[in-house]
């Protein structure tokens, strides 16, 4: 069954309304359900984040910064490009982070809310321990420079970071 | 074929349901995402790049005391039923398995298991560290888990970034790469209709579920995983007390419900338990999903006390043992046994399994 708001989407949610003892029954996708505030909950979880980036791609992500600004990304470690990651769901290597960090941000948040780290943190073997004080200064500078520019999206996740550390 | 029984506790040490709240939970499961930060992700790497990613890994846990003695299982050299009977022990992903549609074991697949701990080898993220308890034990797992990662962390250059945290190759696993899974039998909540809400509520609180063999897999015999669908954002601490007062908020609606169900509706529930109960003790045939749902009737019987006699080691070890490559795998003398004739071995073995259990209710 079609989307009867966008004539495009499958529809998933089915909302029933019962106004004044008349009962209306409205059939929306995804998008369009949460253009108008109606929260599925399980629209998530079942799918693969390759599923989710296809739509991103489609519908909800078409409007995303990170996609118009970056369709011809590619990785130069592992070769990957933005329309394999949109459909495979599946970064190739570590530098894929780098190579699509712009619209991996806008994923994140979407999948996690945040785009921020707060759990153990990792010293890898060998490496000398980095200084909490050069950190929280480094941090500082980042934060300063963040609300200068009015990049207030990551100045909030330097100043949670910084409190994380404090 | 291999020799399973190798493994301490056949590699399934939840199965005799020593563990906290265990007539309701089966087992908990943590698992960390790793990946080396110098090698390219599983699914772009080439079998060569994979078997020296195993190669790195097996060099570094042979100084790691939690697997110094484990025991390696090569995916790749095994066939198809030994790989199935791995996943029916809870011990592998189907994609590393390659069980996957019609897909085959990849290059340098691999297991290791000592006790409760096990890792996953170049599935989709180079290392999967598994802590596995009986019962509803979060903390335990997670401990087993943290040790195990820190000691290999120590040897292994692993995929960390100061922003996202642990860099794994699906994003849904990115920050912490840790996912929690309790397993647990929910049939109170299903007979009282009262299932939907309480899955509705978990995905608004950021928590999912999925069935007994974990993502993709059917709910049967009204058990579920429930599991953090977030990795990132929140500190492995917090994921665990979140999914852990859910869980807990859980099992209380599911005695509530069992409560409700024997005052309302005692005679039904008796009829229904003891109707499970006496097919599983006499049915000449039974196919994996009736034994199954049959299980969980019992399951409820027991839990509720109208069953005597029969214990939850018994019924679990069913859970797993009754599962079709199991069966397939019982020695007979006949391969490739038809699916009617692995029907007749299922209902033979449930029927032995409950009768020899019989009075074994530790």
């Amino acid at each position: 069954m079609q989307c009867q708001e966008c004539s495009e989407n499958e529809a998933v949610v089915h909302l029933t309304q019962i106004v004044d003892n008349d009962v209306t029954t409205r059939h929306l996708c995804e998008a369009c359900a949460a253009e108008k505030g109606i929260e599925t909950g399980a629209a998530l979880p079942p799918g693969t984040p390759g599923d989710f980036l296809s739509t991103m791609a489609k519908g909800v992500g078409a409007g995303l910064p990170g996609m118009e600004d970056a369709p011809h990304a590619v990785c130069s470690t592992c070769g990957m490009t933005m329309q394999e990651l949109r459909d495979l769901g599946r970064l190739g290597c570590v530098d894929c982070y780098l190579a699509f960090e712009k619209p991996l941000r806008e994923l994140l948040r979407r999948l996690h809310g945040s785009t921020t780290h707060v759990g153990e943190r990792y010293q890898p073997p060998g490496d000398e321990v980095e200084q909490p004080v050069a950190q929280v200064a480094d941090l500082r500078e980042q934060l300063k420079v963040a609300v200068e520019t009015e990049n207030f999206e990551l100045a909030a996740e330097l100043r949670d970071r910084l409190r994380g550390i404090e | 074929m291999i020799d399973l029984s190798l493994l301490s506790d056949g590699g399934m040490p939840w199965l005799d349901a020593s563990g906290r709240a265990s007539h309701l939970v089966l087992s908990t499961r943590v698992r960390l995402a790793r990946n080396l930060r110098d090698r390219i992700f599983g699914i772009r790497n080439s079998p060569e790049e994979r078997e020296a990613i195993l190669t790195e890994i097996l060099a570094a846990t042979r100084d790691t005391p939690q697997l110094a003695e484990a025991m390696l299982i090569r995916m790749d050299q095994l066939g198809r039923d030994d790989r199935e009977l791995l996943h029916e022990r809870h011990l592998v992903s189907r994609e590393l398995a390659g069980l996957e549609g019609g897909g085959d074991v990849r290059a340098g697949a691999a297991l290791l298991v000592q006790n409760r701990v096990g890792v996953m080898l170049n599935e989709e993220d180079h290392l999967r560290l598994q802590g596995l308890q009986s019962g509803f034990a979060l903390e335990a797992a997670y401990e087993e888990v943290d040790t195990l990662d820190s000691e290999l962390g120590q040897r292994l250059a692993l995929a960390f970034h100061p922003q996202f945290g642990y860099l794994t190759s699906c994003p849904t696993n990115v920050g912490t790469g840790l996912r929690a899974s309790v397993l647990i039998h929910l049939p109170g909540l299903v007979l009282t209709k009262e299932i939907t809400k309480v899955l509705q509520g978990l995905s608004q609180v950021g928590l999912t579920f999925r069935g007994l063999y974990g993502e993709g897999s059917e709910v049967v015999g009204n058990f579920f995983q429930l599991s953090n669908q977030t990795t990132l954002a929140k500190s492995e601490f917090d994921l665990l007390d979140h999914l852990g007062k859910m869980v807990r908020q859980i099992i209380e609606y599911e005695e509530q419900a069992r409560q409700v169900l024997l005052r309302d509706a005692p005679a039904i529930i008796e009829d229904k338990v003891w109707r499970a109960y006496g097919l599983l003790r006499h049915a000449r045939s039974l196919s994996v999903e009736e034994a199954m749902n049959l299980l969980s009737g019992a399951r409820l019987g027991v839990g509720l006390g109208l069953i005597p006699d029969v214990s939850m080691y018994t019924l679990n070890k069913l859970m797993v043992y009754a599962q079709p490559a199991h069966i397939a795998a019982q020695d007979t003398g006949v391969t490739a046994p038809s699916p009617s004739a692995i029907n007749i071995r299922r209902a033979s073995y449930v029927r032995e399994s409950l009768t020899a259990g019989l009075g074994n209710t530790s």
